[in-house]
């Protein structure tokens, strides 16, 4: 079963490099390459300056895994591996990556990712994976001040969605713009459990509920349940949504709505912020000669 | 800085926080535990600071049942962490 | 005096006739779009069953998560005590009873006439209930009755670390793609949920005897595990899915003042 859902959960795996940059040109290179349960990427940056990533799906080892990934960010550039002055690790498979000088968890990566991405004044990331659900709060440096994982439920996170995505049969990328195709906002599903509220999603189709208003009315649940866990940690501007869900309209509207607060957007593909995070680190730790 | 380790499920929120600003590292929370829920680590938020406490990956996910005991429905009890710890820097959220 | 005893749940609606403290009747039905009719038909089985109308009924007393739900009922009867009163009946030694039903989990410690002393409950999260196992059953294509006896002839414990059914879903799958024999997979299975359970009720004091109810009882691999890791008896009632209706009835019984 878990074959055919992941026909509906596809997002594109690249590779991206910087044309107009030349590595010669840096003075420190650092890497960073997150493992995660769904997804890893591998990010090499010039003096804190993106120049050469890969984001793709994480294989069934995460040795192989990172090897991978850290190939294909090098793949169109003409550096090797031993240009690259330090790599961090971090994520879920942090401590098996062969490469790697040093191991982060990904909490202190993702903050000072997102610090860099979207500038000092972001101070709140929640981050929806596949599946896990995180929310930092950090300083201007991009320092963690508090935090909070929620990778034990399946609820809020996207493998939530998927199981929803694959109940409904739609794409998991119609997901978002489906739950706007409906004439009033419905009452959220009322179960949180993914199991109970997949029930009561049935019951409402066959009910005569049309798809799409089972779909927002999966999504706000979802949204709600995020912003109670946000509420524990406390959310201040600027916010922004990480990972993902951040790709789901639906779903992050939806928070924003109840937060009362608009999320910050940016060009960067989110899904390196951990990456970069690392990348970032590996420049402190050789400035400060920790390396 | 305030780490949140466990989760929120259909049944409720089960956290454990520990306040790093707070925290000693005195290690005396990790010993009186009688289920091995907690562990030193390296504090990877701080490179200068010290080891931190931290939930065991192991438990993250089960806090909830692993913790039951510590926690009687008949009687008034503290849990031996928040107990041992001098520093009130661990607090549980049920 | 004949009095009746509903349960109904998430899946089944179960009825359960008694006469003067004996068992007479009893139906289930699985809960279908329309709850109140799914209700009505149990009920009517029941009373068909046992030769009775409607009308011979001194007393009747729901349970269950939709215990509100019965039109024709005269009063309510928390899940809780009816599942205690039910099993102490039964087990006259039992002072800890554990519930698992297909939506929920419930641990209840009891004096020796069935009241309930302290409680705790596992709801709204499906890894600490039924669905669990049937989920996993699914996952291992195998019909849920095979899960039980196929466990029972593993030898080895393996760890499973997924702790919500969707994770652990896909954490069998891997397993099973690792070709892990299925019987320790399923093992792994019940063992999680017993460990899972028995956290839970380590919040009371266990006090012996303990006695399992609810459809989980049914199954043998999950009765083994939880007898492994409590280490300790674990002694059941015959058709343990009707405790919890049979308690009602006896509720009702009292009741309407005769006594049980
Ligand atoms: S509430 Fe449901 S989705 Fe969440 S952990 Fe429990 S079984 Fe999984
Ligand atoms: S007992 Fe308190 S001060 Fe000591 S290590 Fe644990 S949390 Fe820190």
């Amino acid at each position: 079963m878990g074959m055919k859902e992941s026909e509906y959960w596809r997002w594109k795996e690249y590779n991206w490099k910087d044309e107009d940059a030349d590595w010669k040109d840096f003075d420190i290179v650092t890497a960073g390459v997150d493992i995660g349960s769904v997804s890893s990427q591998a990010v090499i940056m010039g003096d804190n300056e993106l120049f050469a990533y890969s984001n793709m799906r994480t294989g069934s080892d995460s040795p192989g895994s990172a090897r991978k990934a850290m190939d294909w960010a090098l793949k169109d550039t003409d550096m090797t591996l031993d240009d690259i002055r330090y790599v961090i690790g971090t994520g879920y498979g942090r401590v098996n990556v062969p490469f790697a000088n040093k191991a982060i968890t990904e909490i202190a990566c993702h903050a000072r990712g997102a610090n860099w991405m979207y500038g000092p004044s972001i101070r709140t990331v929640l981050d929806m994976g596949g599946q896990d659900c995180k929310a930092i709060r950090c300083d201007e440096r991009g320092k963690v001040t508090a935090f909070l994982m929620n990778d034990k439920c399946a609820a809020g996170t996207g493998r939530g969605m998927e199981v929803f995505a694959d109940l409904l049969s739609v794409h998991i990328e119609d997901v978002g713009r489906l739950s706007f195709e409906i004439d009033e906002e419905p009452t959220p599903v009322s179960s949180t459990c993914v199991v109970f509220a997949k029930a009561e999603a049935s019951q409402l189709l066959r009910q005569g509920w049309p798809k799409n208003k089972v779909i927002a009315a999966y999504s706000s649940a979802m949204a709600h349940r995020v912003f109670t866990l946000l509420e524990r940690l406390g959310v201040e501007k600027e916010f922004a949504i990480t990972g993902g869900i951040a790709k789901n309209e639906g779903v992050v509207k939806r928070i924003e709505r109840e937060l009362k607060i608009e999320a910050l957007q940016t060009d960067y593909d989110t899904q390196i912020a951990g990456a970069v995070g690392g990348a970032v680190f590996g420049k402190t730790l050789v400035e400060k000669g920790k390396a | 800085m305030k780490a949140n380790y466990g989760y929120k499920d259909g049944s409720g929120e089960y956290f454990i926080t520990i306040d790093t600003d707070k925290c000693n590292s005195c290690e005396e929370c990790v010993k009186a535990c009688p289920a091995g829920v907690l562990e030193m680590v390296p504090n990877d938020f701080d490179i200068e600071a010290e080891d931190m406490p931290a939930v065991t990956e192991k438990e993250r996910w089960k806090i909830k049942y692993t913790c039951a005991p510590c926690k009687p429905v008949d009687r008034e009890a503290t849990p031996p962490c928040i107990e041992a710890c001098k520093e009130d820097a661990i607090e549980h959220s049920w | 005096m004949k009095v009746a005893g509903i349960d109904v749940g998430a899946k089944f609606v179960k009825v359960v006739i008694v006469d003067d403290g004996n068992l007479v009747s009893r139906s289930s039905r699985l809960m279908g779009f329309e709850q109140k009719e799914s209700i009505e038909e149990a009920f009517k089985e029941a009373l068909e069953k046992a030769g009775l109308k409607k009308e011979d009924l001194t007393h009747t007393t729901a349970t269950g998560s939709g215990k509100t739900e019965v039109p024709f009922a005269d009063d309510e009867f928390t899940e809780v005590s009816a599942a205690a009163k039910g099993a102490v009946n039964l087990i006259p030694s039992a002072r800890t009873v554990i519930d698992v039903g297909a939506e929920e989990g419930r641990a209840m410690h009891t004096n020796a006439k069935g009241k309930v002393l302290d409680f705790v409950i596992n709801e709204r999260c499906a890894a600490g209930a039924g669905s669990f196992t049937e989920a996993m059953a699914r996952a291992l294509e195998i019909p849920l009755e095979e899960i039980g006896p196929l466990s029972l002839k593993s030898k080895k414990s393996i760890p499973m670390n997924a702790q919500c059914v969707v994770f652990a879903e896909s954490e069998v799958v891997t397993l099973v793609h690792q070709k892990t024999p299925k019987e320790d997979i399923a093992r792994a299975i019940h063992d999680a949920m017993a460990s899972r359970i028995i956290s839970m009720a380590r919040r009371l004091s266990i006090e012996e005897d303990v006695a399992l109810v609810g459809g989980l009882a049914n199954n043998v691999g999950f009765v083994e595990s939880l007898r492994r890791e409590l280490n300790m008896d674990v002694k059941i009632p015959e058709e343990p899915e009707y405790v919890p209706a049979y308690g009602a009835a006896l509720a009702a019984a009292s009741r309407a003042g005769g006594g049980s």
